[in-house]
């Protein structure tokens, strides 16, 4: 009978027109924004700053050149009397009335994001596995109530967790280290690596394990051998969700680092103070701060959904 | 039997599940549950961080009469309750067009579906730095745009205290708009064919199907997508701190921003953990609630 019924779901050709027109042009607007920062990065701080702003400009690496270096002002004259530039970049800072001064903090502070990220992230799916395992599988006492306090610990304003949080660590000398921008960020991402990760274990049939530990497999063993193989890209999902919320988060980098384990969400506004506006500079950091995110969602686009829903809503 | 199957298979089940939980559950009453007692303590107390030294005196409830009844607490809450009305509307009525729009399945709708949910995932801190460039009035590209399709050039975004409330709400709109919409496309999706089906047996027009099926069977999922954005946004802290600071003067000044202010420049720790409490207990009243339409989502 459904066989010949018309299937009244199917929009009409002409409604699908409009409906790509719009949202099209919605993409191609909401867009601009990352466009615009990119070109940025490519221009020179004139062009940067010119109005009406130009959509075509000549291409100029002085952004990274800045991002990367500091420089100071020298007058025309003594300019004149330096040797003639090594490098490329030489060159083109020379071109700015500057010289060269020495490399920028830029790359501590993205090797800080990294390092901080793939850390947090690392121990954060380690720990969430084990426990998404045992919520999983195991009879726990108040199991619910313990899901819902580890939800719940996500919900909180991180200035108001940065309070204790911040005479904690300079009880123990945590402030401004990796160790302790590490663990926070791990302990922030447990709720949502748990709860991730338990939608992705409940969706293995347990028949598996059972089969195996049937073999003489004992409940780890399967665990290790089965499971894990099983859940891997549920824990690869999870991974990236975790790193792009250290690599994203600003709030407890402002508050409880300083120098040495400064990340670059806090660092990239402060690259714009730094002789003048420079644009292209603060673009180029931008660029290069975001290029990895964008990746990511390209990759995990099927997953975004249960990601930001801690797992609950899949399709 | 009991023995010898555990001998068989190492450690118990319950031992495991302990072994598998516990860290997680360490780790989390250190770093979460120890210092929101720690943080109601002090909360009773007129301590201050940037003076160790100094006697600790308990001052009871003193620090939450003061919060309660500072007019700038109040003026930061109406700041935070505008923010959370409009860009909560905008966001609602943004995502539901562009999910029932998507939900048409035009071919190359999943590329433009992702391209439109990339400004979701970025920092928030980053995101409020580069679009402080684009409302620069000399040289932003903004005020270039508006006037380009007919509006005015000559206003400054976020030296403008109309203006800069509407600023931050824009920035968060482009930001999570895409959120709405790739929840509420799966609440469209969730609903069963069967429902149309029956609908259109009963010759419904468009406008009827929409009132009667479409907007009734996606009610939890749009409840779910408010509650996840007035949580979020009632905490917003790193894109307006980076795009307005809070200003001009104290027009954007949010809640998080209020807190941050007491807490790390004025250091008065007592004072701000009591606002903390306050502003914890508003949201984790709200969490609650959301937990429960998660749960209701779930079962579809």
């Amino acid at each position: 009978m459904n066989t010949t019924v018309h299937h009244p779901l199917e929009p009409s050709t002409g409604s699908k027109w409009f409906a790509a027109v719009v949202v099209i042009g919605y993409a191609l607007v909401s867009l601009i924004p990352l466009v615009w920062i990119v070109m940025t990065s490519l221009r020179t701080p004139q062009d940067a700053i010119a109005y009406p702003p130009k959509v075509v400009a000549q291409i100029s690496a002085i952004g990274y050149v800045d991002l990367f270096t500091t420089r100071s002002r020298v007058g025309v004259e003594e300019l004149a009397k330096l040797p003639p530039p090594t490098t490329w970049y030489e060159k083109l800072i020379r071109e700015q009335q500057m010289i060269l001064a020495g490399p920028s903090r830029f790359v501590d502070r993205y090797s800080n994001s990294l390092i901080i990220g793939f850390g947090s992230t690392f121990l954060s799916v380690v720990l969430g596995t084990l426990a998404a395992y045992g919520f999983s599988r195991f009879r726990v006492p108040a199991k619910n109530d313990l899901l819902f306090f580890i939800l719940s610990t996500r919900m909180m304003p991180p200035i108001a967790v940065a309070i204790p949080i911040y005479l904690m660590f300079r009880q123990v000398d945590l402030t401004d280290t990796h160790t302790g921008l590490m663990l926070l960020y791990t302990v922030v991402n447990l709720s949502l690596s748990v709860w991730l990760l338990k939608g992705f274990m409940d969706e293995i049939p347990r028949e598996y394990e059972e089969a195996a530990m049937v073999d003489g497999y004992t409940r780890l063993q399967a665990f290790v051998k089965v499971v894990l193989p099983q859940a891997s890209t549920g824990i690869a999902t999870t991974a990236i969700f975790c790193l792009i919320f250290a690599w994203n988060e600003y709030a407890f980098a402002l508050l409880l680092t300083s120098g040495a384990a400064q990340t670059s969400p806090p660092f990239i506004p402060t690259i714009i103070g730094e002789g003048g506006l420079d644009w292209p500079a603060m673009a180029a950091g931008t660029t290069l701060f975001l290029l990895p995110v964008l990746f990511f969602t390209i990759l995990l686009r099927k997953h975004l959904l249960r990601g930001v829903t801690f797992g609950a809503v899949r399709k | 039997m009991n023995t010898s199957k555990s001998a068989r298979h190492g450690l118990s089940d319950r031992a495991l599940a302990w072994i598998f939980i516990l860290p997680t559950v360490v780790l989390l009453l250190a770093f979460n549950i120890f210092p929101l007692f720690w943080t109601i303590y002090l909360s009773f107390t007129n301590y201050r961080a940037n003076r160790p030294n100094l006697d600790v005196d308990w001052v009871g409830l003193a620090n939450y009469v003061h919060v309660l009844t500072n007019e700038d607490v109040w003026a930061s809450m109406q700041a935070t309750a505008h923010f959370l009305c409009w860009s909560i509307t905008l966001q609602i009525l943004i995502g539901f067009g562009l999910a029932l729009l998507l939900n048409r399945r035009f071919r190359s709708h999943s590329f433009w579906s992702t391209a439109i949910l990339l400004p979701m995932m970025l920092a928030p801190a980053v995101v409020g730095t580069f679009w402080k460039y684009f409302f620069e009035p000399q040289y932003g590209i903004f005020n270039y745009l508006v006037g380009m399709v007919g509006g005015p050039t000559d206003f400054t975004m976020l030296g403008d205290g109309d203006l800069s409330p509407w600023a931050i709400i824009l920035v968060d709109t482009w930001m999570w708009a895409p959120y709405v919409m790739l929840l509420l496309l799966a609440g469209l999706r969730s609903i069963p064919p069967y429902l149309y089906e029956a609908a259109e047996i009963d010759r419904a027009s468009e406008w009827t199907k929409f009132w009667r099926v479409t907007l009734p069977m996606v009610m939890p999922f749009i409840v779910l997508a408010v509650l996840f954005r007035a949580i979020e946004n009632f905490k917003m802290f790193d894109l307006v701190d980076q795009l307005t600071n809070g200003g001009p003067g104290s027009i954007t000044q949010l809640a998080s921003i209020t807190l941050k202010r007491e807490a790390f420049e004025k250091w008065r720790t007592g004072y701000s953990s009591a606002l903390a409490i306050i502003l914890f207990v508003s949201i984790y009243g709200m969490s609650m609630v959301a937990v429960r339409f998660l749960d209701r989502v779930k079962q579809r």
